[in-house]
């Protein structure tokens, strides 16, 4: 069985798109193979930054014959209704064949369809595949009207059997395949032809281009690393960086670079931040002085002296980039060291929402706030104004306008040189946190404090002017701020009323919080506790304080595991039933305390008993808050209510035994209703 | 690929190289636009003649002012007026990627030492309402050449697509001659009687201009400026196709194109002043862009944007 071949040449592909074009170009050409009757075993994608290549073996000579029977109208059917079949069938009169069924002579027709071979199947599929190719972005070029990535130059398309090789014709506006490439751009000589895979490859690494990513990749680290070790330094790993540096060159050649003196006072950070975003350089550290001394470059060629003057080069660069650096370091020490107000008030030309102000205004909510959650969090409410004012006024230092993404971390640096304690210095950096669910929650009582307001004051600053998540839609990454905020609550174990902290939002306080509630649901339904649980607790008194809340939902998520929690609940549910059938009917509330002197039979004796006694040890501990008790008691309960719905009919002839025994039922209510409404639990 | 030339000696000679390079692979070697633009692309020879149907080749220096890039001459790098190098072919040869690389021979860079690659990089011009993908061009990790295939001018598809260069040249000829400072840069050929640096050039015109942008320059007249222009290429288009006096069919593209080039280089002068808003900014863009689009939309109308009469 033949082997198929497929290299797409052309202009330089982006790196990111890369190695998910491969695994397109691969999942379109193999499904359409597949989806025309034409199997294969096996099938490998490569990208480098000019070729598309994938390699199919065993593929199938042709696909195979296909036999289709298909039912027609009657015999004697109006001419047209015939004529119909025959057309959709593709079959003439004679075709037909005649069975008897049940309800008379019917036309059959037998559909032949002839495999095809796998050459002209392969060119459909291919120029499909081509022509509706899933870039992100893709473009025109010249006269034509094809859109690829970049200019599409050539094509190979090659089917190798053992006894030769055969080219799958394609003309797609102009671009034909053949069996000939090329290799390096400045390396790779002229033009070459293949005649398999295997051959494809070794001529390519040949002509100086290795075609497997991973082999690109592992070559890249494993010289850099070499290199750094045979300095006592070691590379820093980033994987994304790799992968993208894997995809920029054809033949790796890795260099090792100095860091001019000048520059290794910079923060780390900075210096690895530079580095990666302005020049794909890995950083290498050395570990005996923990600072970034050295970097790594991978260049795409060999060259005669042995890339010197393209270290040289790079170096200029990296001078030029990293002076840059250094001059808005210095600058922006300059200016904390005299006042980092001037940046705070500079914050008030910067617009945060058109409807919510600047972000001056938005820092002097957020010291409010911050001033109002101290207690909460057991910081001191003077530091953590402090902390609040100053957390975002590296917004305007010329470091953060040039390297976004060093938000906070030099805010943290420039709070220190300026003076401020370590605990308020920090809390520029660790205010945003946390970013996502897998991200570290703060735990020190400033930072807390500045994480909660901030996020408190997007919130309700977005419902105030209602622009909420709607759909997928989530521009302000407000889901987000209602996660930080839930974790930081929770993880720190801190204990407030939301509702206090939300009148900002106004009016849309209430659907703010029920915004917590759902955010809060999704959060706890990723620990495995169902919905039920939380609506049981949200029905309570009190459910804005979501570490209180939460506290709940486990105690009753525990207790819901065992056998006696589910028969507790049965067993409250059956006498709220009961209950509220006898309220509705009697038009009364039976909540009136219920005597034992009533009681008739020993079952309804010991729930009275059982009763009594637990609900003095349940208050107790409700009043501590320790809910696992409190519904252990209840748990407990469990057994002499059953025994007394099993022994008794609440529904007497006696008026006033029945009046008790739904005082009596009242009781069970209301005992077992103090953690969660059991009533919402569902099954 | 041509083999690599002598290094050249000065900025000019580079220039030189670059014009006799383009013009012996058959680009017209226009002058430079005689208004203020921020970028080669405003060139009326690019962004106008980028549209249509009718090929073209061209070729330019172009002056180009940045006024927010004022450094008063003392940045190494940074400077408020410059001069890109620009080239557009419509529609873009099969072969661009090695005719560029070719004019990098041409002006002495040995493709052999030197590691050249083709970074992602799109193009955009929010002011022109244009966009297209392409890279930019790397030697040795330092940005040498923007390379994009343009795919909409004005707002309007690029049919056929151009092919579009930009050298920055300053930066380009510092790395060919190895100068570390812009000012410090032989201008003129080294040798020559009376050797010129580019600091002997523009260094007291960079302070004046800084000096002039940064603090001098009058607001309220710029943004009388603004208005006027942005009046003036709205009534150029009004006017009807056909010249009452000549009778004859002339659409005034270019006289409106005039007035969004210099809109534009008056908003980025307010820029420079500081007087501009963030969210005045985007507002500011806008109606530079729906400038351009107007002239867009008039030159396609034109028979150097491809009108005939069969067309209409």
């Amino acid at each position: 069985m033949p082997d198929l071949l497929i290299e797409l040449f052309s202009e330089e592909i982006p790196a990111r798109m890369q190695a998910k074009a491969a695994e397109d170009l691969k999942k379109k050409v193999t499904d359409g193979m597949v989806e025309a009757g034409l199997t294969y075993a096996h099938a490998k994608a490569f990208a480098t930054p000019r070729r598309l290549v994938l390699a199919v073996e065993d593929v199938l000579d042709r696909s195979p014959d296909l036999k289709e029977e298909r039912k027609g109208p009657r015999v004697g059917a109006p001419e047209k209704a015939i004529e119909g079949f025959l057309r959709g069938a593709g079959v003439t009169m004679d075709d037909l064949e005649i069975r008897d069924e049940k309800k008379g002579q019917v036309y059959f027709a037998t559909i032949q369809t002839p495999g095809r071979e796998a050459s002209a199947i392969i060119a459909e599929v291919l120029e499909n595949t081509i022509r509706t190719f899933p870039w992100p972005k893709s473009m025109r070029w010249g006269a034509g009207s094809l859109r690829w990535v970049r200019p599409l130059h050539s094509i190979i398309c090659l089917l190798t059997r053992e006894d030769g090789a055969e080219v799958v014709d394609l003309d797609i506006d102009g671009v034909k395949s053949g069996r000939a490439t090329r290799g390096h751009r400045f390396m790779g000589g002229d033009a070459f032809e293949v005649n398999s895979f295997d051959d494809y490859v070794a001529k390519l690494k040949k002509a100086k281009v290795i075609l497997d990513p991973e082999e690109r990749a592992e070559t890249i680290w494993h010289d850099a690393t070499n290199m750094a070790f045979a300095q006592g330094m070691e590379v820093v790993e980033d994987r994304g960086l790799l992968a993208e540096v894997a995809g920029l060159v054809e033949w790796p050649v890795v260099l090792m670079g100095e860091i001019g003196a000048d520059f290794l006072n910079l923060p780390p950070e900075v210096l690895q931040t530079s580095m990666k975003e302005h020049q794909k350089f890995f950083s290498v550290k050395n570990p005996k002085t923990g600072r970034i001394e050295k970097f790594v470059t991978v260049a795409n060629i060999e060259t005669r002296d042995n890339g010197a003057t393209i270290l040289k080069g790079n170096q200029k660069v990296l001078a030029a980039r990293l002076s840059d650096a250094k001059f808005f370091w210095e600058n922006d020490l300059r200016t904390a060291k005299a006042g980092i107000d001037k940046w705070v008030d500079g914050l008030g030309n910067v617009t945060f929402h058109n409807k919510l102000g600047s972000q001056k205004e938005r820092i002097e909510r957020i010291v409010a706030l911050a001033a109002e959650l101290a207690p909460v969090a057991g910081a001191e409410v003077e530091a953590a104004q402090t902390a609040a004012r100053i957390a975002k006024a590296d917004l305007q230092s010329e470091m953060v306008f040039e390297f976004p993404e060093l938000q906070g971390l030099m805010g943290r640096y420039y709070a220190e040189a300026a003076g401020y304690d370590a605990d308020v210095a920090r809390v520029c950096q660790e205010h945003y946190s946390p970013l996502g669910p897998s991200d570290d929650v703060p735990t020190a009582p400033l930072s807390v404090t500045v994480a909660l307001a901030d996020k408190l004051d997007t919130l309700t600053g977005f419902w105030a002017i209602d622009e909420k998540p709607t759909g997928s839609k989530d521009p302000f990454a407000l889901r987000r701020a209602a996660l930080g905020v839930i974790r930081l609550l929770l993880e720190n174990d801190l204990r407030m009323s939301l509702l206090d902290h939300l009148s900002a939002a106004g009016e849309a306080k209430g659907d703010l919080l029920s915004f917590f509630h759902d955010r809060l649901k999704v959060y706890l339904k990723d620990q495995g506790i169902r919905h039920d649980i939380i609506d049981a607790c949200l029905a309570m008194d009190g459910a804005d304080d979501l570490t209180l809340l939460v506290k709940r939902v486990r105690a009753l998520s525990d207790v819901l595991g065992t056998e006696d929690g589910v028969n507790l609940v049965q067993g409250y549910k059956r006498a709220a039933n009961i209950l509220a059938q006898a309220e509705a009917k009697d038009g009364v509330e039976y909540s009136f305390g219920a005597d034992p002197k009533f009681a008739e039979v020993d079952e309804e004796k010991a729930l009275f008993d059982a009763l009594t006694a637990a609900s003095g040890s349940i208050k107790e501990a409700l009043a501590s808050e320790d809910f696992a008790g409190a519904m252990g008691q209840m748990a407990a309960l469990r057994g002499p209510i059953d025994g007394f719905f099993t022994a008794v009919q609440v529904n007497t002839d006696n008026e006033i035994v029945r009046r008790n025994r739904l005082n009596l039922l009242s009781q069970i209510r209301s005992t077992c209703g103090q953690v969660a409404d059991l009533g919402r639990i569902e099954g | 690929m041509s083999a690599p030339l002598e290094k050249p000696r000065s900025f000019q000679e580079i220039i030189l190289r670059l014009q006799s390079y383009w013009g012996s692979k058959g680009c017209a070697v226009l002058q430079p636009y005689d208004m203020e633009v921020g970028a080669g692309t405003f060139h009326p020879a690019t962004t106008l003649r980028s549209l249509g149907s009718k090929p073209w080749a061209a070729a330019y220096v172009q002056p180009s002012r940045r006024p927010t890039d004022g450094r008063y001459g003392e940045n190494p790098n940074r400077l408020q007026h410059y001069y890109q190098y620009q080239v557009l072919i419509k529609p873009s040869p099969a072969n661009l990627q090695e005719l560029y690389l070719g004019s990098l021979a041409a002006i002495g860079i040995d493709m052999d030492l030197h590691d050249i690659r083709f970074v992602e990089d799109d193009w955009e011009s929010p002011t022109l309402g244009a966009w297209g993908l392409g890279w930019e061009v790397w030697c040795d990790g330092m940005e040498v050449s923007q390379f994009t295939y343009f795919q909409q001018v004005g707002g309007h598809d690029c049919h056929p697509v151009s092919g579009e260069l930009t050298y920055g040249l300053e930066r380009l000829a510092m790395y060919v001659l190895g100068i570390d400072h812009v000012m410090d840069m032989p201008y003129s050929d080294p040798d020559s009687p009376i050797p010129l640096k580019y600091g002997d050039v523009f260094q007291q015109t960079e302070q004046e201009y800084s000096r002039w942008n940064f603090d001098v320059a009058d607001t309220e007249v710029l943004l009388r400026h603004f208005e006027e222009a942005e009046a003036e290429c709205a009534r150029i288009l009004a006017e009807p196709h056909v010249d009452p006096k000549t009778g004859k069919r002339i659409i005034m593209a270019h006289p409106a194109y005039d007035q969004t080039i210099k809109a534009s280089h008056i908003f980025n002068l307010l820029d420079a002043r500081g007087v501009i808003s963030v969210t005045e900014r985007q507002a500011y863009i806008g109606r530079v862009r729906a400038l351009a689009k107007m002239c867009a939309d008039a030159f396609v109308q034109t028979e150097a944007g491809g009108y005939t009469p069969e067309t209409a």
